[in-house]
């Protein structure tokens, strides 16, 4: 009898517990896409306002309809000739950058992970640890050499030799990632190719690469995202040629000049738009190539 | 037999040819230069010379004498330090919670788990802007709420002042503030990488355990502590070893959000302050050279504790 009852004080001592923790999740769930989602917020309602606006009332964080405004916008985007501030040069050589570091690191990593998962060359296991150990420094130590050489060799100011620092940055994880799908490829389809008379090349472009479509989309988004992204070495090359300039560093530069907030963040949208867009697109497929082999632990 | 082996021997340099263009852009653009700058560590070189001089001119432990002596190099790695523990510690802590908040599924459990990870996707350079503007002393709602609903005194400058005197109960307490601000930055901007790789990881776990814990009675908190936290614990081991490198050597975030100033001088801030500023090559190359060792030393102690805990498991 007593000891029926300390069990029963004991499980809705529990259910009481649950139920705190459950309207405690709910309040913390709301909490955590508070401070997600509100700074995105905050920088779409500035941008369209008139910096007038923001200095006479700084608290207000609606969108009000008369004070809304695109010239922000136009400023940001409008040629230097046109007293904008170009942004429309940069978004391209952004999209240039970005789209061709995609197609360079995919043309390099593809091999590279299908040999690394199917071949037994010379040196397979080392290479991981080659990949490491290049993680290990800070990318600025990286830049200083090639500052120099990209500078001797005429890259330095060019997109180029962004785009070769990119893949550079960029194939280990690819490898990574496409690696860790391509051991899921059963190794029996394989052979069965190879009995067929296809080359391993043969086989990498017919069997593997349509089974691995999803993952090698997702690749190419990671490390257009990154290239995308990127700030310190797109600072480094290319800060004397602003024609080449890409959207990172033409708002990071807009900063030490006199530009209104307003123009700032419009700026800064123009900046993130695209990239949210792109990972709203593929979201599903994006988290899911990048942690596939992960759960393993 | 011999129709075998010439298949592996044609797969071993198939395989080579296939990872040779990795191998060369990976060794062009990331090992030369890194050795390279090795080398220059050892040199008497500005940034002017540098692209007319020997490269294998003569070696000199100046640089080093230089560098170890000055104590900028050491409040820059004793901020580094702190910086880096704080951000991971938040980082990884954060995204734990978010994981564990969402895990049982509910309507519109897809959206919310993709805006959790708006912050990490977004460009570096767009999200510090905003965040310095929410944190702005003038016009930012950081400080305007701040002043309307909590009643502060006076606008809070997060990201100017180095440190602020906070009278508790008598004694002065002073607080980093702007060390204080990016290290919150870091977990806001972070903790969705820990909380994508904890969900994965969740959701691989089998209800099994759990279930049995739960016939056995017990409540959510030991659950979590004796059942999934155990199983999470490699995973956010790894977690915390990736964002210490990453943060330990991070400069974007800290140069875009105050430029090492207000005592966030980190050391990778302070390479680039060195190359830029003072031009002197030798003495950036010799710092990061400094902080490499110190990472590697940092690994080799984690590598070492992690060797006990499975010697005695």
């Amino acid at each position: 009898m007593s000891a029926a009852s300390v069990v029963q004080r004991h499980f809705s001592k529990d259910r009481a517990w649950r139920r705190v923790l459950g309207v405690l999740r709910w309040a913390l769930i709301s909490l955590f896409l508070l401070a997600v989602l509100f700074p995105f917020y905050y920088m779409f309602v500035l941008s369209v306002k008139p910096i007038e606006s923001l200095l006479r009332d700084p608290g207000a964080i609606g969108i009000s309809i008369q004070d809304f405004t695109i010239s922000t916008y136009i400023e940001v985007l409008a040629p230097r000739s046109e007293g904008g501030q170009g942004f429309v040069t940069f978004l391209q050589n952004s999209a240039v950058v970005a789209i061709s570091s995609v197609i360079v690191a995919l043309l390099v990593a593809i091999p590279g992970a299908y040999a690394v998962a199917r071949l037994p060359f010379f040196g397979r296991r080392q290479v991981n640890t080659l990949f490491l150990a290049t993680y290990l420094f800070p990318a600025i130590v990286i830049a200083i050499p090639l500052f120099v050489l990209f500078t001797r060799l005429g890259l330095r100011g060019s997109l180029v030799g962004l785009i070769l620092v990119y893949t550079a940055q960029t194939v280990p994880v690819a490898i990574y990632m496409l690696r860790n799908y391509f051991e899921t490829v059963p190794v029996a389809i394989e052979e069965a190719g190879l009995m067929d008379g296809l080359s391993r090349l043969g086989i990498l472009r017919r069997i593997t690469l349509p089974l691995s479509l999803p993952s090698i989309v997702a690749t190419g988004l990671f490390v257009f995202m990154i290239a995308w992204n990127e700030f310190l070495f797109a600072l480094l090359f290319l800060i004397d040629k602003r024609e080449q300039w890409t959207v990172s560093l033409g708002l990071s530069q807009l900063s030490g000049i006199e530009v209104p907030t307003t123009v700032l963040m419009a700026g800064s949208v123009v900046l993130t738009l695209p990239i949210i867009v792109l990972f709203f697109m593929t979201e599903r497929l994006l988290t899911g190539g990048l942690t596939a082999g992960g759960e393993k632990g | 037999m011999a129709r075998r082996r010439t298949l592996t021997q044609r797969d071993a340099r198939t395989g080579l040819v296939l990872i040779s263009p990795t191998l060369l852009i990976v060794l062009a653009a990331i090992v030369l230069p890194l050795l390279w700058s090795v080398l220059i560590a050892f040199q008497h070189l500005k940034l002017i010379q540098i692209g007319t001089a020997n490269p294998f001119s003569e070696l000199t432990l100046d640089n080093f004498t230089r560098v170890l002596g000055s104590s900028a190099l050491w409040s820059s790695l004793a901020t580094t330090t702190v910086y880096t523990t704080g951000s991971v510690i938040l980082s990884v802590g954060l995204g734990l919670l978010a994981a564990m908040l969402v895990r049982k599924p509910f309507r519109g459990r897809t959206l919310v788990r993709a805006a959790f990870l708006l912050p990490y996707i977004a460009p570096i350079v767009a999200v510090t802007f905003v965040w310095r503007m929410m944190l702005n002393p003038e016009f930012g709602i950081v400080n305007e709420l701040g002043q309307s609903w909590f009643g502060w005194a006076e606008p809070i400058p997060s990201l100017s002042q180095a440190t602020a005197r906070w009278n508790l109960l008598g004694a002065e307490i002073p607080i980093p503030t702007a060390l204080l601000t990016v290290i919150a930055f870091e977990g806001w901007r972070y903790f969705p990488f820990a909380f994508l790789f904890i969900m994965a990881r969740l959701e691989a776990m089998s209800a099994e355990p759990e279930e049995a814990a739960l016939v056995d009675g017990a409540g959510p908190f030991q659950t979590f502590r004796y059942i999934v936290f155990p199983q999470l614990l490699p995973v956010i081991g790894l977690l915390a070893l990736l964002r210490a490198i990453w943060t330990f050597n991070d400069f974007d975030d800290i140069f875009l959000l105050t430029g090492g100033a207000a005592g966030t001088q980190v050391a990778s801030v302070r390479i680039y302050e060195l190359l830029t500023v003072q031009r002197n090559v030798g003495a950036a190359s010799a710092q990061s050279v400094v902080m490499a060792v110190l990472l590697i030393a940092m690994l080799a102690v984690y590598w070492v504790i992690l060797r006990r805990r499975g010697e005695k498991v």
